[in-house]
């Protein structure tokens, strides 16, 4: 197991602290549970997002990186680890632009001067997904001699969206081999969870579009493309979707409810972040993981699974 | 090209029959392959080319798919789609008589329908898909 990994700099990111506040209860709940130790950013700020890296990529480059450079050059940190797929991928993104682009490595330090903070340079900090901190730190043995309460009557899909995993550039990490992570079969969701005792099923879109970045401007087309999602985990056998990105997990609640009102089509799976699954193998109560803070109601089949 | 709508209600038709044994699975497979292709020549004919004929690890759509991430990456998000449709139709082709076939064609058609729902939102909002996997300005950047 990686001992470097278990203290590392925590970057929440924006929908961490909104809608998707029940993903940072979780991972910090999970965290203290498996003794690992979590440092939040001081100050940080948003990584970019969609907006800034559309308009400006440079732009979204510098964000990224002032959040790198605190962590690194402030706190002292070789790691930073971000659970939200958007800023994880806004991290390496810019990372992979310092490293690789001199315009942007000029735009950064000259942003970086004028705000008044020492200029992040390429290599000074590693960024990890939640998914790998938990399972660089612990790994599925850890998990399963931790385990309080098995998830094994729950059948799973494991959904990782887009941004985890693309473009594969940005992840030199990823496919390195069977201990790594892949760019086209992602799995570390997938073994955690069994280590929890889950029954994983075939998912064969795991890291098919959900529509995300159009659910206001085009609804349609994101409630579409998430109720067929929804269908395709129902019909491979799982009762809940396990989430890591707080996007991807809002997007499949909210279009979930639409997608009865709009189309009248009604699907039952549960909707669950990866971090409240795996709390409540170890044991956790479904408050403590924010279950109750869900947009989909998942307490009453929690506790029908024997997990409350 | 067979209109956008058509391939729409005939995968439907073709995850709705997914369930009777009466029908021919490996044929379903097949056509649910080439409605793959078809969905993929829409947006390559919209951009101004010409569909491929030429196939890439012994299947089209697979070149098809090629062929239309050039110069858009962020297509890029339909690429897995389009590999576990030709999976799926491997294997229900392999081995129809298998006790999952009915469970893998219904699936089959629910790639298919995600792949045509991906590729016809596109080609009403080009930007679909550019958010998740921002290879666009990253590419921008390194020309």
């Amino acid at each position: 197991m990686e001992e470097k990994y278990k203290k590392v700099a925590y970057y929440p990111g924006c929908a961490l602290e909104g809608s998707g506040h029940a993903y940072n209860r979780s991972t910090k709940a999970v965290g203290e549970k498996l003794g690992l130790d979590l440092v939040e950013v001081k100050n940080w700020n948003c990584c970019g997002a969609m907006e800034v890296k559309n308009v400006d990529p440079k732009l979204q480059t510098y964000l990224s990186s002032r959040v790198m450079s605190i962590a690194a050059k402030e706190m002292g940190f070789d790691t930073v680890m971000a659970p939200c797929n958007g800023c994880y991928h806004n991290l390496k993104k810019a990372e992979y632009d310092l490293a690789n682009d001199p315009d942007s490595v000029g735009v950064v330090d000259r942003l970086s001067k004028k705000a008044g903070h020492e200029t992040y340079e390429a290599g000074e900090i590693e960024t990890i997904h939640a998914l790998d901190w938990i399972k660089q730190a612990i790994g599925e043995d850890g998990i399963r001699e931790r385990l309080e309460n098995s998830l094994k009557n729950l059948k799973i899909a494991n959904y990782y969206g887009c941004m985890y995993t693309r473009p594969r550039h940005i992840f030199p990490e990823k496919d390195q081999g069977p201990d790594s992570e892949s760019t086209t079969q992602p799995h570390f969701m997938d073994d955690l969870l069994a280590a929890a005792g889950a029954e994983i099923v075939d998912f064969p879109l795991k890291t098919a579009c959900c529509g995300g970045a159009h659910t206001l401007s085009d609804s349609d087309t994101s409630t579409k493309l998430v109720l067929n999602l929804l269908r395709a985990a129902e019909a491979s056998g799982a009762e809940v979707i396990a989430t890591e990105c707080p996007t991807c997990h809002s997007g499949l609640e909210m279009h979930q409810v639409r997608a009865e009102k709009r189309f009248g089509v009604t699907t039952r799976v549960k909707i669950l972040y990866f971090t409240q699954l795996l709390g409540l193998a170890l044991g956790l109560k479904p408050r403590k993981v924010g279950v109750h803070e869900n947009i989909s109601d998942s307490m009453a089949f929690v506790k029908d699974k024997g997990l409350a | 090209m067979r209109p956008l709508g058509d391939i729409e209600a005939r995968i439907d038709r073709l995850g709705g029959a997914a369930a009777n044994p009466a029908a021919d699975p490996a044929a379903a497979a097949r056509e649910l392959l080439s409605l793959g292709e078809d969905v993929l020549e829409h947006w390559i004919a919209a951009r101004g080319g010409t569909p491929t004929a030429a196939r890439r690890e012994g299947f089209r759509l697979l070149a098809l798919h090629r062929q239309g991430a050039k110069g858009e990456p962020s297509f890029n998000a339909c690429r897995e789609t389009c590999r576990e449709l030709v999976y799926h139709h491997n294997l229900i082709t392999m081995d129809p008589g298998h006790p999952d076939t009915a469970g893998r064609l219904a699936m089959a058609a629910l790639v298919a329908n995600h792949l045509y729902l991906f590729v016809s939102g596109k080609m009403e909002v080009e930007q679909l898909g550019e958010f998740c996997c921002s290879s666009r300005p990253l590419h921008a950047n390194m020309s």
